[in-house]
C-alpha cells in the first residue's frame, strides 16, 4: 500500500480494498522502522492517528467520506496542532504544546485526513538543508550522506521514503520547492494569500505561504483543494473561490506558451542539472507546448533583497519569544533584561540569531532607507519583471535548484553559499506568485526538480501542466532503493 | 558595510540577544558578509520606484468590531514558564 499515491489510496479506501486503520498501521510501521535513520519526524502521533483512522472508517461506513477521508498525512512542525508539541525545529519551542489547530490542520482534519506526526524542519524555517534544526539534520532517502533540502526537509524526505503519502510544507524563499526537488517529489507554493497562515508560526509574514507536498501533481491538487480558501482569521488571506484543482488536471497542453528565463540557465547552474531540465523542456514541446526565451532582468537581485526583507520581518516576528508567556525561559534571571536576552540566546540557534541581528540592523535608525526601503524597491522591480513576462507566456519553467542535493556538512559553516541554493526560488516569494517543483530526472542517484511558475492564482494551470508531464514520465514513481 | 564586535554588541542589545563575547567575532564576520551580499542592491538605481511592502496590492480587510474569540486564559497559561494566581511572573521590575 505504501507505494500508492493519495489518489490511488483514495480509490482503494472507496472500494473497500483496505481500511484507513490498516493503511495507517502500514505507514506507522514504516516510520518506526526508518525514522531512526532519516530523522524526518520530530513527533510521531501513533495513538491519535489510529483513533482518527478508526473515525474515518466509521465516517466512510456512514457514507460521508470525501477524497481525503482516511488518508494518512504529516504536518510540518511549523503548523500548530492542538494538544501536540509544535516545536518549529527550535529549542525555544521544544516543550510548546499548541493550544489550538492551524487553519490548514483544521481543514485537513475536517476532510478526514489522518495525522501521522510532525515533520522535521530547519529552525523557524530558516535554512536550505534542514541542518539548522534543534532536532538534528534530516537525511536524504536517495543518499543518506546528502541533505534533503530545507526548510521543509522532513516532509520531503518522509514522502520520498514512502513514510507518508503526503505532507504540508511552508515556503518563504523556496522551502517547499527546493526540498521537493532535492528529494524527487512534487510540491506547490500557492499564490500569497491563497492558503491561510493562521496557526502557522511566522517567519517573514509578507513571504510565508503554506502548501502541499506529495508524490504527484494530482495528489497536490487534492490536498490544495482541501486547504486553500478564505479564512477570516488571517487578514492577508484572499477571499476568492477555490476551484476543484483535481478536476482540471487533464487540460491539454497544445498552445501553451512556456517562457524560459535566460537568467535561470546561465552561470551558476550546474551543467548536469541543466541537461536534465533541457530534456524536460523538450518533453513539453513534444506534448504540444511552445517555448520562448524570456528575460527576468533583475533576477540576480532577488537574493540580496530577500536577505533584507526576510530578516527584517523575522526580527519583528520573533520578538514575541520573550521567555514570559510561552517557550524557553533561562534559569535564575537576575532582572527582566537578563530574562529576555538569555532566554532568547539559549532558545534560538545560530542561523536564527544571525537573521534576527541582520533584520534588527536593517531596521535600525539611520539604516532603514539604505537597506529596508531599497529592498522593497528592488522587490517592485522583480515583481514587474514577472508581470511583463506573463504578458508573453502562460507559464515560466526552469530549474528549481542550481545543483542536486549537496552533502551534509558541506555548506553549514558558510551561510552565503547556503543562501545561493535558493537562487531560482526566492524571486517568486518576493512577487507572491504560485510555483511548483516536480521531479524531472536524476544526476547520478540524486533527483533534479523542474520549477514551474504561474501568474497570480494560476495554481490550476500549474498543476495541470505538471500532471500532463507526469502522465508521460515516471520520475515521480521512482523509489529510493533503501526504502522500496 | 563591515561590522565590528562593538556594533554587533549594540545590535544584539537592540535585538535582546545575549551574545557571548567569544562568539561576537564570528557574528561580526558573518553579518559583514551578509551585508556585503545585500549591498549588491546598490548596483541598481531605484530612484522613483514605489516600494513594495506586500505581494498583493490590496487594502487591509476590516471586520466588525465585535467579540470573536472566547477567553482561553487557563489553556494559554498552562504552557507559560512561570505563572501564579493567573499572572505571568517575571523578575522584579520596580523597587
Amino acid at each position: 500500500m505504501y507505494e500508492k499515491t493519495i489518489a490511488q489510496l483514495s480509490a482503494g479506501l472507496a472500494s473497500g480494498q483496505f481500511s484507513s486503520e490498516e493503511l495507517t498501521r502500514v505507514f506507522l510501521e514504516r516510520i518506526e522502522r526508518s525514522n531512526p535513520q532519516l530523522n524526518a519526524f520530530i513527533t510521531v502521533t501513533a495513538e491519535s492517528a489510529l483513533a482518527q483512522a478508526q473515525a474515518a472508517d466509521q465516517r466512510r461506513q456512514r457514507g460521508e467520506a470525501g477524497p481525503l477521508t482516511g488518508i494518512p498525512i504529516a504536518h510540518k512542525d511549523i503548523f500548530c496542532t492542538n494538544g501536540v508539541r509544535t516545536s518549529c525545529g527550535s529549542q525555544m519551542l521544544d516543550r510548546f504544546i499548541a493550544p489550538y489547530d492551524a487553519t490548514v490542520v483544521e481543514r485537513l482534519n475536517t476532510a478526514g485526513a489522518v495525522m501521522l506526526g510532525k515533520t522535521n524542519m530547519d529552525e523557524f524555517a530558516m535554512g536550505s538543508s534542514n541542518e539548522t534544526s534543534y532536532y538534528g539534520p534530516v537525511r536524504n532517502p536517495w543518499d543518506l550522506n546528502a541533505v534533503p533540502g530545507g526548510s521543509s526537509g522532513g516532509s520531503a524526505a518522509a514522502i520520498a521514503a514512502r513514510l507518508t503519502p503526503g505532507a504540508t510544507g511552508t515556503d518563504t524563499g523556496g522551502s517547499i520547492r527546493q526540498p521537493a526537488a532535492l528529494c524527487g517529489i512534487t510540491g506547490i507554493k500557492p499564490t500569497y494569500g491563497r492558503v491561510s497562515r493562521w496557526g502557522m508560526i511566522a517567519y517573514a509574514s509578507s513571504l510565508d505561504q503554506g502548501g502541499p507536498m506529495a508524490r504527484t501533481a494530482e495528489d497536490c491538487a487534492l490536498l490544495l483543494t482541501a486547504i486553500a480558501g478564505f479564512d477570516p482569521r488571517d487578514s492577508t488571506c484572499v477571499d476568492q473561490p477555490v476551484p476543484d484543482y483535481a478536476a482540471a488536471l487533464n487540460r491539454p497542453l497544445a498552445g501553451l506558451k512556456i517562457g524560459l528565463p535566460k537568467e535561470y540557465f546561465g552561470t551558476g547552474l550546474d551543467n548536469t542539472v541543466a541537461a536534465v531540465i533541457e530534456t524536460a523542456v523538450t518533453e513539453y514541446r513534444k506534448l504540444g507546448a511552445e517555448t520562448v526565451e524570456i528575460s527576468l532582468p533583475n533576477s540576480q537581485l532577488a537574493i540580496p533583497a530577500y536577505y533584507v526583507v526576510a530578516p527584517a520581518e523575522c526580527s519583528s516576528n520573533l520578538a514575541r519569544f520573550d521567555g514570559v508567556r510561552y517557550g524557553h525561559r533561562c534559569d535564575n534571571p537576575k532582572d527582566l533584561l537578563d530574562l529576555y536576552t538569555r532566554s532568547r540566546a539559549e532558545g534560538f540557534g545560530a542561523e536564527v540569531q544571525r537573521r534576527i541581528l541582520v533584520g534588527t540592523f536593517a531596521l535600525s535608525a539611520g539604516y532603514y532607507d539604505a537597506y529596508y526601503l531599497k529592498a522593497q524597491q528592488i522587490r517592485r522591480l522583480i515583481s514587474d519583471d514577472f508581470r511583463r513576462a506573463f504578458d508573453q507566456v502562460d507559464v515560466i519553467a526552469g530549474p528549481t535548484s542550481p545543483t542536486v542535493a549537496f552533502n551534509l556538512g558541506e555548506k553549514v559553516d558558510d551561510p552565503i553559499t547556503m543562501y545561493l541554493s535558493d537562487i531560482y526560488t526566492i524571486a517568486v516569494n518576493l512577487a507572491g506568485l504560485p510555483s511548483l517543483s516536480l521531479p524531472a530526472g536524476f544526476v547520478g542517484q540524486r533527483p533534479v526538480g523542474l520549477q514551474l511558475i504561474g501568474n497570480y492564482f494560476a495554481e490550476e494551470r500549474l498543476l495541470s501542466v505538471a500532471h500532463r508531464y507526469q502522465q508521460v514520465t515516471d520520475w515521480h514513481n521512482r523509489v529510493p532503493a533503501a526504502f522500496a | 558595510m563591515s561590522l565590528g564586535v562593538a556594533e554587533v554588541a549594540k545590535i544584539a542589545h537592540l535585538a535582546r540577544l545575549a551574545i557571548r563575547a567569544e562568539a561576537a567575532p564570528a557574528y561580526a564576520r558573518n553579518l559583514s558578509a551578509i551585508l556585503e551580499l545585500v549591498e549588491q542592491m546598490n548596483a541598481v538605481d531605484t530612484t522613483g520606484v514605489a516600494p513594495m511592502a506586500h505581494p498583493l496590492d490590496m487594502a487591509q480587510r476590516l471586520r466588525p468590531d465585535v467579540v470573536a474569540e472566547s477567553s482561553q486564559r487557563d489553556r494559554f497559561q498552562a504552557i507559560a514558564p512561570h505563572v501564579e494566581a493567573g499572572l505571568y511572573l517575571v523578575p522584579k521590575v520596580i523597587d
